[in-house]
């Protein structure tokens, strides 16, 4: 199935819940309500002629001028070969989506890292832990506007430009 | 006859230990948190993030050309890959053609890389199991790959040889010949190799049916690489979604055939792995005699700017399927580089495959997937 049909079939099935097909693109994407994500993975995954057995991908980008985190899925059949990319808008202050982890169990780990690493929540998630950084850390790095904290645990984060450090 | 009571007060508990992060099976910095009541396993928690170097967010930094040696720092033992998946992606978007020389030369240096990595997981797997000697062997053939790397490239581990548009340097005629008198030496070791570990009646059966992945589990966890074809499922990206000059090439593919146990257990994953080093082989062989002339790299702008847009390339990796997700916004630096790497997923599917095992399975388990720490970190 192309992407151009898959996305129709789509809008048919889920009307409202799909938007902004980009078909041009080098891997089409949409836009799926962040509402219905689960409901949408779940049907993707599993209706014949659709098939995506594998997310290959699970990550987010943080757009802070549009005030958003895009939460992007990479989605492959490997019995169809085709593939689709969807993309969930979450508000950037308080971003919330459900979690895919009972579709595909790789997401599980995924989502982790977007959590640790953009501060997404994830609601229902079995494991909500941070993966990558202590679980004390402050902030979370992938975001546009991060600022590091100067210390972590007493060892400073900083270093002086080695040029200065010589002339001293 | 006395009868003897049970003894008051005795009772047995589960036992917590670290696995890591210094042991010698992990390779790498990696550690688990097993749970053990006696020498079974109820659970083994992997806890990452040691190596974490951030790479994702040093390429929001650096400019497209200056980020290529960072992804050589993904996963050193396969180094060459991260570079061609990463220049794949810039090219994607700005529509830069790559020279044809520079694709043969690529797949040239991937498929030495593949060797390499190859027998490094190999001989690890063999060290893990007991067996020192398969381990040393390996090495040592390694190290001539490493010799030709440092000709082709100048460097043994971190390359920095696939650079957009291209390759850094040619591959001239006297490394093609050592090549290809390395190819001809290696062929036979394969064989040698297998008489000495694969065929070992002790390897086999510490091998043979333990920690089994099903299909469809390999495809949930999105295993992907030797650890996916493993369990049965002939899915290679060189072939399945081809790029560079793969389609031009004649290779197979393997996958487990429940060699000696079950479908997916460790020894097919293994095996898989043995196998592929000889496709390899095969493919450099054509490549070396299909080389045309010409240029290594095409005329790229030193100010690399693609358009704003996205693009998610993939190359089959030793660990599989590594994805490059690069987001440009039109800028001299990528909005986002997102890297996907098999060690990851593979890592995620450990807690699962615990239950029930034994402690000295978990080490053949974790050496049957291959896992690379800084790969799994980033």
């Amino acid at each position: 199935m192309n992407a151009q049909e898959l996305y129709a079939s789509l809008e048919k099935l889920f009307p409202g819940k799909v938007s902004n097909f980009k078909g041009e693109a080098m891997e089409p994407c949409l836009n799926v309500d962040s509402g219905s994500i689960v409901e949408i993975c779940r049907f993707l995954r599993n209706a014949p002629g659709y098939r995506f057995e594998v997310l290959s991908d699970l990550t987010a980008l943080d757009w802070p001028k549009e005030e958003k985190i895009q939460i992007v899925y990479h989605l492959y059949s490997y019995s169809q070969r085709h593939q689709i990319v969807l993309k969930a808008d979450l508000p950037r202050d308080h971003p919330t989506i459900a979690t895919v982890e009972e579709i595909w169990k790789v997401a599980n780990w995924f989502e982790r890292e977007v959590y640790d690493l953009f501060g997404v929540i994830f609601e229902g998630h079995s494991d909500l832990r941070r993966i990558m950084l202590p679980e004390d850390w402050v902030g979370f790095p992938l975001r546009k506007d991060y600022v590091e904290q100067e210390e972590y645990d007493g060892i400073s984060t900083q270093r002086a430009p080695l040029v200065e450090k010589l002339l001293r | 006859m006395t009868e003897t009571a049970p003894a008051q007060g005795f009772f047995t508990e589960d036992m917590t230990i670290s696995v890591g992060p210094q042991h010698p099976s992990t390779h790498g910095v990696l550690r688990f948190v097993v749970k053990t009541d006696g020498e079974v396993i109820s659970e083994a928690i992997p806890d990452v993030g040691y190596l974490h170097r951030s790479i994702e967010k040093i390429g929001e930094k650096v400019t497209y050309h200056g980020y290529v040696p960072y992804t050589d720092r993904a996963d050193y033992l396969a180094a060459m890959f991260a570079n061609q998946a990463f220049c794949m992606a810039a090219e994607k978007l700005a529509g830069t053609e790559v020279s044809r020389r520079g694709e043969f030369c690529r797949v040239i240096a991937c498929e030495l890389n593949r060797i390499a990595s190859h027998l490094i997981s190999v001989g690890t797997f063999g060290q893990d199991i007991g067996a020192m000697t398969p381990f040393v062997h390996a090495l040592r053939e390694r190290e001539t790959i490493n010799n030709l790397m440092e000709e082709i490239c100048g460097a043994r581990l971190t390359y920095n040889y696939i650079r957009i548009g291209g390759v850094g340097y040619d591959i001239l005629p006297d490394t093609c010949a050592r090549i290809i008198e390395f190819l001809d030496h290696f062929e036979p070791i394969v064989d040698e190799f297998n008489r000495l570990l694969s065929g070992n009646k002790i390897f086999i059966q510490r091998l043979a049916g333990v920690a089994v992945i099903s299909k469809e589990d390999a495809l949930s966890y999105n295993l992907v690489g030797p650890n996916l074809r493993g369990s049965g499922a002939k899915w290679d990206i060189r072939r399945d979604i081809p790029y560079s000059v793969y389609p031009e090439l004649d290779f197979e593919v393997p996958v487990g055939t429940a060699q000696v146990g079950v479908l997916g257990d460790s020894y097919d994953r293994f095996w898989v792995r043995v196998r592929e080093m000889q496709e390899s082989v095969k493919i450099l062989r054509q490549c070396l005699a299909m080389m045309p002339k010409g240029p290594a790299i095409s005329k790229v702008p030193k100010k690399f700017r693609p358009p704003a847009g996205e693009c998610y390339a993939r190359v089959e990796a030793p660990r599989g399927d590594m994805g490059f997700y690069v987001v440009s916004d039109g800028s001299e630096y990528p909005y986002r580089v997102r890297i996907r790497t098999g060690s990851f997923t593979a890592m995620s599917i450990i807690d699962k495959l615990s239950k029930g095992i034994m402690v000295a399975d978990l080490i053949a388990l974790i050496g049957s997937l291959d896992v690379d720490a800084p790969e799994i970190d980033r």
